[in-house]
């Protein structure tokens, strides 16, 4: 057995902004390399891990794609003593003020997004969100050795160690999606003592938050039959609508919706119910916003399913995840992988090589 | 370091006990005798170690031991934890931070709703801390009753760290406001003086000055100095803004002439600037009549006292982290050392 929470801490702890998930990917290739048969890193960048099914091939494909890319900053000016920064994917800038982040030049340094004192403040000035430019890092050195330090375009990211909070939840930075990919280090690891026939991809996929494109290409690439996306989905917190919401602590929220095909979605709610696991639907009306959009029009078409595990507080440095929901997604997968044969394509009426 | 056990303890306005309890056995060497008061007020008196001539001067010198921070003030049922806020805080700095509750240091986060579910004029709005809740993971209500009680103090977690070693030599860490001026005060009783020295760890300054104010009642003293780690906003200014940084990094201790708190006694400020040029020892002025200090109940007590207010610049004060220049905390050392090495046979006219 995987030590789920340990790798997570790992994962989360590690630089990966989007674009440059190389340290990340180091990490899961590390975890994912005594679980598969095949590994290999593509053009974008993208980790793909095979596991073949038992049984002459050809075999049915399934791909499991979750992202390793993390939001961030990048250094956009040398201002003085100060360093001034653009973001990377959707950050908000209502949590960053005070915020100490890793400015990764020459080598990573320490530093706080500056706050000025509330003395000063008058309270119209406090009432408003401190605009991108009139915001500033400090690492604490002085100009000329700043200068020779950090450079504009070097990388920043959140310096936060993950903590564990009670009842088995842990809280920290990017666990936007690196719960995902822990899932899925689960469900290879089942998958070892499990007899499957169907050959399973594992992607740790690329710029996912800045749209999508490492499992656009790796979709691509592998042309699995079929496609789970794992991302996180907003968990039950104060401040939020409870429409809006799948509860924490309740295990994977399996989709419905356009992004999902209706025998996927059927199939893993029956994996579900048969072996007595926790889970819970929830609707995505439209647009998923997870690599399943991507990956649902690769090529001809490939029936899709997104799995959301329930997550506070999203794209901040204290996402606050349950670590059981992990484990409870990572078994969903490989026992809906188990119960797979041949006939699954037909039931969603696709004939495995038309049109090919 | 002192000053890095110091500013990693956890001591919010009212509940000092766990800083008072780290200074007192790191001077119990060096002092005479001590006391805590009814208020936590940790008073040392360090006697005058030189015979001059009739009672040698009575110097209390002040440093806070209390840090912003907040307060539990209830348990909700979904098992998430209400606060108030005790001392100044900039609501904006609070999303998105590690704390940690009560005595037993409960691990917990301060969240909000995500940026993908509010309106995109929402996200221009600093947000209503009022609404925020603390996440300590617990299920319901029962489990946090478990865990935490209301009123448990809660402090932002950080930890020290210096960042430079060479030239600025600064580092980062919780609660220098006044962990910085506390930790000074601590090395000057490392050293002899002419006077009898009442260092005072003050509690409650950042809910008005109440510690100083009763201990400068029962000390008494002819002159009192308050220590602090005092704002620097010294960030790049656009060009028409003309604001005052009112300290700066690393260009020495700052000097107070007056905030909102107290006009500073000018023969006191004199020998300040005339120890700092004879020392050599760079300083500053603070530039701008704001914040208060210990020095404004220290002032008033009784029939009044000559006092004066030397600070650590530091930034980011108020907020979860803080950074200051070590060479600008070895200054205020040496000056202040200085002073009441001068304070031999009374004040200066």
């Amino acid at each position: 057995m995987i030590e789920s929470t340990e790798l997570l801490r790992q994962l989360s702890q590690a630089s990966g902004v989007t674009g440059y998930e190389d340290e990340v990917r180091q990490l899961v290739q590390e975890a994912w390399e005594p679980l598969a048969d095949e590994i290999r890193t593509d053009a974008l960048g993208n980790l793909i891990a095979v596991k073949r099914g038992q049984g002459d091939g050809p075999r049915p494909t399934i791909m499991l794609a979750a992202h390793m890319d993390e939001i961030g900053l990048m250094v956009s000016a040398i201002d003085g003593n100060f360093v001034r920064f653009t973001t990377v994917g959707g950050v908000d800038l209502r949590t960053i003020v005070g915020q100490e982040v890793t400015v990764h030049g020459t080598d990573p340094l320490p530093g706080i997004v500056a706050s000025r004192p509330p003395h000063i403040l008058t309270a119209q000035e406090r009432s408003q969100v401190i605009p991108l430019e009139k915001l500033f890092i400090d690492v604490g050195l002085p100009e000329e050795t700043l200068q020779q330090r950090v450079h504009v375009g070097d990388l920043i990211t959140m310096r936060r160690e993950m903590i564990s909070l009670a009842g088995e939840f842990v809280a920290g930075k990017a666990i936007d999606d690196r719960a995902g990919v822990v899932s899925l280090t689960v469900c290879l690891d089942m998958l070892q003592g499990m007899r499957h026939t169907w050959d399973v991809y594992a992607v740790a996929t690329t710029q996912e938050e800045i749209g999508l494109r490492g499992a656009t290409v790796s979709a691509y690439g592998l042309a699995p039959d079929i496609s789970i996306a794992v991302d996180v989905g907003f968990g039950k917190q104060q401040g939020v609508s409870d429409s809006k919401i799948i509860d924490m602590d309740a295990g994977p929220a399996i989709a419905m919706g356009p992004n999902v095909h209706p025998k996927m979605h059927e199939r893993l709610v029956a994996t579900g119910k048969q072996y007595e696991l926790k889970y819970q639907t929830e609707v995505i009306a439209g647009r998923s916003g997870t690599d399943g959009w991507a990956m649902q029009v690769s090529r001809e078409g490939i029936p899709t399913a997104v799995l959301s595990i329930p997550l506070r507080y999203m794209h901040t440095t204290v996402e606050t995840i349950c670590t059981r929901d992990i484990e409870r997604t990572g078994r969903l997968m490989a026992l809906f992988i188990a119960g797979l044969d041949e006939a699954f394509l037909g039931e969603m009426g696709i004939e495995k090589g038309a049109g090919a | 370091m002192i000053l890095e056990t110091l500013s990693n303890a956890r001591g919010v306005s009212g509940n000092e006990a766990a800083v008072r309890d780290l200074i007192l056995e790191a001077v119990r060497e060096q002092i005479d005798e001590h006391q805590v008061d009814a208020l936590g007020n940790l008073i040392c008196l360090k006697k005058a170690r030189a015979e001059g001539d009739g009672q040698p001067l009575r110097v209390m010198v002040a440093a806070h031991m209390d840090e912003i921070g907040l307060i539990v003030t209830g348990i909700n049922s979904d098992g998430s934890l209400s606060f108030d806020k005790v001392g100044g805080i900039d609501d904006r700095v609070m999303l998105s931070k590690q704390v940690l509750v009560g005595d037993n240091a409960v691990p917990g986060v301060i969240g909000y709703a995500p940026i993908h579910l509010i309106s995109p004029s929402e996200r221009l709005k600093a947000p209503d801390m009022s609404k925020a809740v603390i996440d300590i993971g617990a299920a319901n209500k029962g489990a946090a009753e478990g865990l935490v009680n209301i009123g448990d103090y809660v402090t932002f977690h950080a930890t020290y760290q210096q960042l430079d070693n060479e030239r600025l030599r600064t580092a980062k860490g919780k609660a220098f406001d006044d962990r910085a001026g506390c930790a000074v005060l601590v090395e000057l009783l490392q050293s002899d003086y002419p006077v009898d020295l009442y260092a005072a760890f003050t509690a409650q300054e950042e809910v008005g000055l109440r510690g100083a104010q009763v201990a400068a009642y029962r000390i008494n003293p002819d002159v009192a100095i308050a220590l602090e780690g005092t704002i620097c906003d010294d960030l790049p200014k656009e060009k028409d803004d003309d604001s005052s940084p009112v300290t700066q990094l690393g260009q020495g201790p700052a000097i107070t002439f007056m905030d909102r708190s107290f006009i500073a006694d000018r023969r006191l400020v004199d020998l300040l600037i005339r120890m700092a040029q004879q020392h050599d020892i760079p300083y500053q002025f603070k530039q701008a009549v704001s914040g208060g200090t210990d020095a404004g109940a220290m002032h008033l007590a009784r029939e009044g006292v000559p006092s004066v207010a030397v600070a650590v610049p530091s930034r980011y004060i108020h907020a979860p982290v803080s950074l200051l220049s070590l060479n600008d905390f070895d200054h205020t050392v040496q000056l202040v050392r200085a002073a009441l090495s001068a304070l031999q046979g009374g004040l200066p006219s």
